[in-house]
């Protein structure tokens, strides 16, 4: 399978505290790969690193597409189409849809006046092919802070594939959200993988995680703990296997399995 | 035939939604124009001579451009969430300019003078809102500090250049600027009201319609997932401050000029009317909404406040009660109605 990104013996030290160890991560081309783990499990430093936010320390190497990478900052991430799709922090709530859509790629001519018309019809586009809103009461000009947790969720999934993004970290998307938003939700994740893109889905709930994930890696401590793709566990083991691994601190040799 | 008739009754249907839909969105702009219409109404039915007569307009079409041209720009730096108090020194500061480079041509050319000054009087104000920026964004100090601060800070320096001395400003008067400024156009129309209207469309038209206007209103509405998104908030937020700047320095000139004389203390007294024609238009101070047109018209009701009270025949100490009660209840009002839409 080829990879998209491939993280090699990734560590991240902050001062005394060691926040990573040793972490091999990768991600496959149309792949959604489940990252669970416990608060303080490195999962958000992982992410950081990939998004250019952190750099590792020295001998971490990252790979994109199979090129290694030299020094990967935030904008470079960017350009990669790397986005994270964080669920409080993702949308401008007194905003209109179509402004959200377009933040911060807005179209203009070159004077940056901008193609009103354009953004409103590709809006209006992505509301029935992508974003699935059908109802009357939402137009391009709807604030988006009157939309549900699991709409909100779908307009920022949407804006980041229809910005090309190529892997998409979808940090706790679910959390607060009802059961019906949950499987809105849900849906949009799947709908990555529909549209060809490959995705981390970062979450507490394995309940959540497990029927979109192709293949769930548990963080423990700073390191890898173990790694399934979702054919090889069911839900019930993976549930036994996380209790496991929060109270002994990882697998031994013989149940760990590799992919 | 048969599919006209069917679709009347459906395009009909769409347009009663459409201004529905017109009418909830703008329910803000709305709002205070009737809030303007029913305090104007109340004026003129407890005094008609003056409220039917020319010369009340004039005297307000000459006076709200003074605190409008800069309440008018200070509603991006508010949608941007940061605050600008030092516009009043900036007014002051832009003159200090004005004085600095005239006084160099009095003798020689004063008309050269007057022009040259004009610059130096604009290049001073940017120069103030630039810095102000700077230090909000570059420094992370609060704006309502730094401005503050700012405001402190002008004040001195201008009273340090001219050593707390007025200048006399009837040398404009042999230059194109004194009818371009605060002429009358077509006789009857004081050009600083129209410089308000342009100022206003401008801005409007920048806000509204341009990828700087978009990012003010990201920057103030969710700034982490504005940057996120590679939006240049840092930058948004120095400009805004620095139109303020230009404009609080334009403003102090047309007021200058509107009295023939330059005044140490200028834009003393020009605060709190400049602010809160801006939150009485329905700009949040939570910043991310606003609306130029809410500023223009709510300045037109701090202006219009004072001669109504004079000419309603009540004493004008009446003034800033009425102001402080129309404020707090426009601004609730605003809440609640926010509130609903949401």
């Amino acid at each position: 399978m080829s990879h998209v990104v491939r993280m090699e013996n990734i560590s991240k030290t902050f001062g005394e505290v060691t926040a990573l160890r040793n972490v091999d991560f990768e991600v496959g081309t149309n792949e959604i790969v489940g990252l669970l783990g416990d608060n303080g499990a490195g999962k958000s430093t992982l992410v950081k690193i990939l998004t250019g936010y952190h750099q590792p320390d020295p001998g971490g190497r990252i790979y994109w597409k199979g090129d290694k990478l030299e020094h990967l900052s935030v904008a470079k991430a960017r350009d990669l189409g790397i986005e994270v799709v964080y669920q409080e922090r993702a949308l401008a709530d007194l905003q209109s849809l179509w402004r959200n859509i377009f933040m911060g790629r807005e179209i203009a001519n070159r004077w940056g006046v901008l193609n009103l018309a354009e953004m409103r019809n590709e809006t209006r586009r992505l509301m029935t092919t992508a974003m699935g809103f059908t109802s009357a009461a939402i137009t391009p000009e709807s604030v988006v802070g009157a939309f549900s947790g699991g709409e909100r969720q779908g307009v920022a999934i949407t804006r980041a594939l229809h910005f090309q993004a190529e892997l998409i970290i979808l940090d706790e998307p679910t959390m607060g959200l009802s059961v019906t938003e949950t499987k809105k939700c849900l849906e949009f994740v799947t709908g990555i993988k529909g549209a060809g893109k490959s995705a981390i889905f970062i979450d507490h709930n394995i309940f959540h995680v497990h029927p979109v994930a192709d293949r769930i890696i548990v963080l423990d401590r700073g390191a890898v703990a173990a790694q399934f793709l979702k054919d090889q566990i069911s839900l019930d083991g993976l549930i036994e296997m996380l209790s496991h691994v929060a109270r002994t601190g990882g697998l031994d040799a013989d149940n760990r399995t590799t992919t | 035939m048969n599919s006209v008739a069917e679709a009347r009754p459906i395009s009909s249907a769409a347009k009663r939604g459409g201004v529905a839909r017109l009418a909830r969105k703008y329910a803000m702009q709305i709002a205070i124009v009737i809030v303007l219409l029913l305090i104007w109404a109340f004026f003129f039915w407890r005094s008609p001579r003056t409220f039917g007569a020319y010369d009340i307009y004039n005297a307000l079409m000459s006076t709200t451009p003074y605190y409008a041209l800069m309440a008018i720009p200070l509603t991006l730096v508010i949608i941007a969430k940061e605050i600008d108090l030092s516009f009043t020194s900036i007014m002051a500061w832009g003159m200090a300019g004005y004085d600095v480079v005239f006084l160099l041509f009095r003798e020689t050319n004063p008309s050269l003078g007057v022009w040259l000054g004009f610059v130096a009087c604009l290049l001073a104000g940017l120069f103030a809102g630039l810095l102000n920026g700077l230090i909000v964004v570059r420094l992370g100090i609060p704006s309502l500090v730094a401005t503050l601060g700012t405001q402190f800070f002008w004040r001195g320096v201008v009273l340090v250049v001219t050593n707390a001395q007025g200048l006399g400003m009837t040398p404009v008067k042999a230059t194109l600027l004194y009818p371009a400024l605060v002429g009358r156009l077509a006789g009857r129309i004081p050009m600083q009201f129209v410089w308000m209207i342009i100022f206003a469309i401008v801005t409007w038209f920048f806000l509204n319609r341009t990828k700087f206007g978009a990012h003010v209103y990201l920057s103030g509405d969710n700034t982490e997932s504005a940057k996120l998104m590679g939006v240049n908030v840092g930058r948004t937020k120095i400009l805004t401050f620095t139109i303020v700047g230009v404009a609080a320095a334009f403003a102090g000139f047309v007021v200058s000029e509107g009295v023939l004389f330059l005044w140490p203390t200028l834009g003393e007294g020009y605060l709190l009317n400049t602010l809160a024609s801006v939150f009485l238009g329905g700009t949040s101070v939570f910043g991310g909404t606003g609306s130029i047109f809410g500023t223009f018209i709510a300045a037109l009701i701090i202006a219009i406040i004072n001669p109504g009270i004079v000419a309603a025949g009540w004493t004008a100490y009446w003034t800033q009660l009425i102001y402080g009660g129309i404020i707090v209840v426009s601004v609730s009002l605003q809440a609640v109605l926010r509130r609903r839409m949401a």
